[in-house]
């Protein structure tokens, strides 16, 4: 499986994630040899198995529907990198 | 006093041989004389000191938990209250974090008295802490080689005594890796064992934390503090914490180990196969009875481990997008500009790579042809290992194909390095615990030797791993310069 540099800026921008324009090739290759190691997996018949998501295939646990967290939203804004009246400041969304 | 263990240490504090304040201004003194090692990313010397007072008052007035006093550091990876918890990564370098980790709470409430933050392979994606933000750290034992990763800061700062003892984390081998390159006692819990709160996620089915220290029976102390159900963490598992120093004494007679064929094959290199062999024998010697089993899909585990990691590593690495903590571009133009510029200048290779191959593998038209072979191919090695287990008590090989490599010699070639991680990985996807314990040296550099034990059966892998250390004394060597 070979990825081109393109296929590369493709994903790269599905994960939201800048790449310099002049690491893409070398990304391509490395990404292209992930692939050609996971390609071993086509080999082996997996029908009727079942997939496992879970070491232990435990379910999702449910817990009462209870207020169990105070707000610190302080603590939390504190860190954030840009905030303004207690909101959280991003670029314009909306036109 | 360097040298001593969590165990002794924590005696000589009962017995009053020294204070909680001198044990830990004579550990923060080494820290700052061996500081080129890199082990540490920070060094929380203020709150060190005024913890080990509070230790201190505490023992006075008698009835301390056990660690009280005991001086120790969690990997960068674990969130402490009010001290930068980078995970490696530029994208935290200023991430405060505003509550602990249960992991750190619980050893806050064992006594114990965190030095700082160590080192490690930048959100826990490597195997020989070179792709850190904060630079490679050094193997005490060859200060130009590799501690391996991911918890490798951890690792060194154990081996070369700056600590007693460290929290690693383990998704791939992380844990047992490092530990092996350092001549150190590591345990990987059962997947569940160990709260994940507040521990940064890299693959959520895979990531456990676990104890680093010199001795299986440290690590029992570690893990008994570590241990315990977390409604916090929806994965953590509601089974009873057992005793885990109880065991450890108990006769290895008739024990049955499983050696896996599949180990063994002439990918192994005969140095290390010598090793590992030696320190079996001595396991006969203490009575046990030694199994052939085999398991057939192994060498499958490295390609459905690099589908099903990045695949959950792109997921959990999204809410790092630069809005609500973390570091955040300059000068944005819209809100893709500030998703992709902010990921793109504090990422590191290692990580882009693997949150690339991820968003690739869950992406529209390939899920069914890698994430869910994966999850299929995972289910035939947990086979394989239930298969096993249902014949031995435990099941031993190596750790590592080599002792540590030279710092940057596999950086050119990523799947190299993956390669390496053939006898670890297989267990992360099967969730089972394992440990690596200090069983020899090549070329005066660490080997490990790996138990693998049944679900929940730390106790008794605790147990394996220290009558082992009874006839031994691997564990014992402290690297030169650092005696």
């Amino acid at each position: 499986m070979s990825l081109t540099v393109d296929d590369v800026n493709k994903i790269a921008y599905l994960a939201r994630l800048g790449i310099d324009a002049q690491d893409t090739e070398s990304y391509a290759k490395d990404l292209s040899g992930m692939l050609d190691l996971v390609a071993q997996m086509s080999a082996v018949n997996t029908d009727g198995v079942t997939p496992m998501a879970h070491p232990l295939d435990q379910m999702q646990r449910l817990r009462p529907d209870q207020v169990s967290e105070t707000n610190n939203r302080e603590a939390f804004q504190a860190i954030a990198p840009q905030v303004e009246s207690g909101l959280y400041l991003v670029p314009k969304v909306i036109e | 006093m360097h040298t001593k263990t969590i165990t002794q240490l924590a005696q000589g504090l009962r017995a009053g041989d020294y204070s909680s304040q001198e044990l830990t201004e004579a550990y923060l003194a080494r820290i700052k004389q061996h500081q080129d090692l890199n082990s540490f990313i920070t060094v929380t010397e203020h709150q060190a000191i005024a913890a080990a007072k509070q230790a201190d008052a505490m023992l006075a007035a008698g009835d301390a938990p056990f660690l009280t006093g005991v001086p120790m550091a969690h990997k960068d990876i674990f969130c402490t209250l009010g001290v930068k918890t980078s995970c490696g990564s530029k994208m935290l370098d200023k991430f405060i974090s505003p509550y602990n980790a249960t992991v750190v709470e619980k050893f806050n409430a064992a006594g114990a008295v965190s030095l700082g933050k160590l080192n490690m392979d930048e959100f826990a994606m490597g195997s020989s802490n070179e792709t850190s933000f904060y630079g490679a750290v050094k193997n005490p034992w060859a200060t130009d080689c590799v501690p391996g990763g991911s918890s490798g800061g951890s690792a060194a700062a154990v081996a070369a005594r700056l600590i007693p003892g460290a929290t690693g984390t383990d998704t791939g081998g992380s844990i047992r890796q490092p530990a092996a390159l350092c001549g150190i006692t590591g345990l990987k819990p059962t997947y569940g064992r160990v709260s994940r709160y507040g521990m940064i996620a890299y693959a959520s089915s895979l990531d456990q934390g676990g104890p680093m220290a010199q001795t299986a029976e440290d690590a029992a102390l570690m893990l008994q503090a570590m241990a315990g159900f977390d409604p916090k963490d929806s994965t953590s598992v509601d089974c009873a914490v057992p005793d885990y120093s109880a065991d450890l004494n108990n006769s290895l007679a008739g024990l049955k180990i499983g050696l896996p064929k599949e180990f063994f094959d002439e990918a192994l290199n005969s140095e290390m196969a010598a090793t590992i062999e030696a320190a079996i024998n001595e396991y006969k010697k203490m009575g046990a009875e030694i199994i052939e089993v085999s398991m057939p899909n192994l060498k499958l585990a490295i390609p459905a481990y690099y589908v099903i990691a990045p695949a959950e590593c792109s997921a959990n690495l999204s809410r790092l997008d630069g809005v609500r903590y973390g570091h955040r571009c300059e000068n944005p133009v819209d809100l893709n500009d500030l998703y992709i510029r902010s990921r793109g200048e504090a990422f590191g290779t290692e990580v882009k790579r693997r949150i690339l191959v991820g968003t690739y593998a869950l992406s529209e038209g390939y899920y069914d042809a890698y994430y869910i072979k994966a999850q299929k191919i995972r289910r035939l090695i947990s086979d394989d290992f239930n298969k096993a287990l249902e014949q031995v008590d435990v099941i031993m090989g190596p750790v590592s194909p080599t002792p540590a490599f030279g710092i940057g010699e596999k950086t050119d070639d990523p799947i190299e390095m993956y390669l390496a991680d053939i006898y670890t990985i297989a267990i992360n996807l099967a969730g089972l615990p394992a440990m690596s314990i200090p069983a020899g040296f090549i070329d005066n550099k660490p080997v490990g030797l790996q138990i693998i034990g049944n679900y929940f059966d730390e106790a008794k892998l605790l147990n394996v791993a220290h009558q082992y250390q009874q006839v031994t004394d691997w564990h014992q060597q402290t690297p030169k310069g650092f005696e």
